[in-house]
């Protein structure tokens, strides 16, 4: 057998936290003044101080793995297991803290669609630009240059500066510079999570050509319906240890499974919008069914329960926004200025729960935005993807068909009532000329 | 077969062979300076002899008139350029690398590639003012009918030197400023001061003529006082060369180069954790 293209062993990432810092960089003020305490204290009471400022983090821990050449592997995990850090390790972004990994072919990432675009300079003058800073020669990049033209459909706007384009044709054409590269070793983070439907059907097109190739191709996303079509086998990363690996079906039904137990599923306030006021939310779950869970298909009814802590008498309106995997808001239900909902609250605790009916939406994974508002006036608390679910099963019972976001079919109503109403002879012909 | 190790603190073998391997990005990434500082401004190029050409006159005005040094029958407005010049390329230099990697944060984060294209690409946005100055300098010649000598054939030289004198610095102040975000603030300190004891509105032969031989090879320790020197011999505006005093000053920007590259490399590894 040969050797595998890339063996990861012990890989681990330590990050540190700074707690009391104010600012998210050391300064230069602030490192000679600590010195110059610790030379007057002595070096004992700098070290007290500097121990309880710092908090270890492992990003990543003893990543274990081997990838032949030609596989087409998917990363899933859900936020903060340690996905992204795996890519910019093995992309030799950042460096590993400890074990060591051998890659075995030329290495192209792609974290992002259009790093390195210039605002300023025209759309081929970003070709270029960005074909290079993606590792490509300029005599790679001159050859390819009216593929990538193509591709992205920008022919016509090819030298205007890029700050005037549409951000849709923006990202067509970062993405077909990337879809060029022709590296041994694929790595790409979430950059499917771009551009309309049409576009990204193309560039999933695009990726299965590029997996079917025999290139390796290594694999991030929370669309597990891409993950399943593309990849071969998978990871999954749960916490920085990577917990399963194998066969993608089996991963991916470790990974449901998981997420549909609730053990570390719940609220997360790190994506809490500025400082809450006189009330805040402390805690929030789902429940599906009547059961914990954060795991449904799309003919459930769920709840959201949030916890909140008002710190006077308060009248306080819910709001509610589910964004699907690319954040787009598929769903807003602001209770207070739609249906008039408005709880008065006494100083406290108080538990609150809205109950959804079954709204059919595709499978895929989304994020759920918690608001507390004065309604129409203020916001006293918001958290942005406090909680996540999956939705695992959307299939049309009479068809067959299953509806994924991925395809890019958002939230399915289940009753749109339709009829059909004869046409005057000119629209018939129109629409002949369409379907001849 | 290529193969690759990654592995904490592992000093990579291949370092140089990448830099080698990224020499298109390094072009482009010098291309898109370019590029970019001249096509916003309204006055397009004409900007890019502007601003050096005002900077010229008002150099020239304060210390032709204002500091009345002697100049041996050469012009005085070349004699000024013959210092200005290379310490305005210094200086730009210095800021441009200096800041390169805070301001490519967003490639830092996302791409590998050899860090140090980047501190070394934004000196070849300082070189293209430079040429534009040199154009200038040409300019005031002819004005002045003045005929350099044949050793102006060794400029390119010393604008080599000022090169090396230039990055070893800007690797180490690039590296600073992106563990620590004020350091930006030393930065124009620095060109300030340099420009005050670098010998741009003097001749460093002046040292020598009040302080004594020692003072003047003491003086050199400053880089830019060799590549001046150098300069203004060439240029014809100093009669001889001390080639002690250029020896000592190319041999600190060897160092500072060294000290540089050894620097920005050890801590180029935690860059995209701390940026």
């Amino acid at each position: 057998m040969t050797k595998p293209i890339i063996s990861a062993e012990n890989v681990g990432k330590r990050y540190r936290l700074r707690h009391q810092a104010k600012q998210p960089y050391a300064t230069l003020r602030d490192t000679l003044t600590a010195q110059a305490r610790r030379l007057l204290a002595g070096s004992s009471a700098a070290d007290d101080s500097h121990a309880d400022s710092q908090e270890e983090f492992w990003a990543l821990k003893d990543v274990n793995f081997e990838i032949q050449r030609g596989d087409v592997v998917g990363i899933i995990g859900r936020n903060g297991a340690g996905k992204s850090t795996l890519l910019k390790v093995l992309s030799r972004i950042v460096e590993p803290t400890t074990g060591r990994i051998t890659l075995r072919g030329r290495v192209a990432s792609l974290l992002e669609v259009g790093t390195g675009f210039h605002p300023e300079l025209t759309g081929r003058e970003n070709v270029f630009l960005n074909g290079a800073i993606l590792g490509m020669s300029k005599r790679e990049i001159r050859s390819k240059f009216d593929e990538i033209v193509a591709f992205a459909e920008i022919e016509k706007f090819l030298d205007t500066p890029v700050k005037r384009y549409s951000s849709g044709m923006y990202v067509r054409l970062a993405f077909a510079v990337a879809a060029h590269l022709e590296p041994e070793v694929l790595i790409v983070d979430e950059v499917l999570a771009v551009g309309d439907a049409e576009f990204q059907k193309k560039c999933l097109g695009k990726m299965r050509d590029v997996a079917g190739g025999g290139r390796t191709v290594l694999f991030v996303s929370h669309n597990i319906g891409a993950v399943a079509s593309l990849c071969s086998s998978a990871f999954l990363l749960r916490g920085g240890t990577l917990v399963e690996s194998g066969p993608v079906s089996s991963v991916l039904a470790a990974y449901t499974a998981h997420t549909g137990s609730t053990s570390d599923e719940g609220f997360n306030a790190a994506g809490r919008r500025g400082r809450p006021s006189d009330c805040r939310i402390v805690d929030a779950r789902l429940l599906v069914e009547g059961e914990h869970g954060s795991r449904m298909d799309w003919a459930s009814a769920f709840t959201i329960v949030m916890d909140i802590v008002a710190e006077r008498d308060i009248a306080v309106s819910t709001e509610y926004l589910i964004r699907d995997t690319n954040g787009v808001p598929v769903l807003f239900s602001p209770t207070g200025l739609q249906q008039n909902i408005t709880l008065k609250l006494t100083a406290g605790r108080h538990r609150i729960t809205a109950a959804f009916p079954a709204i059919g939406l595709a499978s895929g994974s989304y994020s759920v935005d918690l608001i507390l508002a004065q309604s129409g006036v203020r916001m006293f608390d918001c958290c942005e993807s406090a909680l996540t679910f999956e939705v695992t099963d959307s299939t049309s019972r009479p068809h067959g068909w299953c509806f994924t976001q991925a395809s890019g079919q958002g939230c399915v109503p289940f009753a749109a009532q339709v009829t059909a109403t004869a046409l005057p002879a000119e629209g018939v012909s129109g629409a002949a000329k369409d379907n001849p | 077969m290529d193969e690759l190790i990654i592995e904490a603190g592992r000093a990579e073998s291949h370092y140089w062979r990448d830099l080698w391997r990224y020499r298109d990005l390094f072009y482009f990434l010098a291309w898109r300076d370019i590029l970019v500082r001249y096509k916003q401004t309204v006055f397009g190029v004409l900007w890019a002899v502007l601003r050096p050409f005002l900077t010229m006159v008002i150099f020239v005005a304060i210390f032709s008139r204002l500091a009345g040094l002697p100049s041996d029958g050469v012009p005085y407005a070349i004699l000024v350029l013959g210092g200005m010049l290379p310490w305005q390329f210094f200086a730009s230099s210095l800021s441009e690398s200096s800041s390169s990697l805070v301001s490519n944060a967003n490639l830092i984060t996302k791409i590998y590639f050899p860090r140090i294209i980047l501190p070394a690409s934004s000196l070849i946005v300082a070189m293209v003012d430079f040429a534009i100055t040199l154009v200038l300098m040409a300019l005031v010649m002819a004005w002045y009918q003045y005929v350099p000598p044949w050793r102006i054939v060794l400029l390119p030289v010393f604008v080599t030197l000022a090169l090396v004198a230039a990055l070893g610095p800007g690797l180490i102040a690039t590296a600073l400023n992106v563990k620590y975000r004020d350091f930006r603030f030393v930065i124009p300190f620095v060109v300030q001061f340099g420009l005050y004891v670098s010998p741009v509105g003097f001749k460093s032969s002046l040292i020598e003529e009040r302080l004594g031989v020692v003072a003047r090879l003491v003086y050199s320790l400053n880089p830019m006082v060799g590549v001046i020197d150098g300069f203004r011999w060439c240029i014809g505006a100093e009669p001889t060369l001390h080639v002690g005093a250029l020896a000592i000053s190319a041999l600190t920007s060897a160092v500072l180069l060294w000290w540089g590259v050894r620097f920005f490399r050890s801590t180029e590894k935690g860059f995209a954790d701390v940026i």
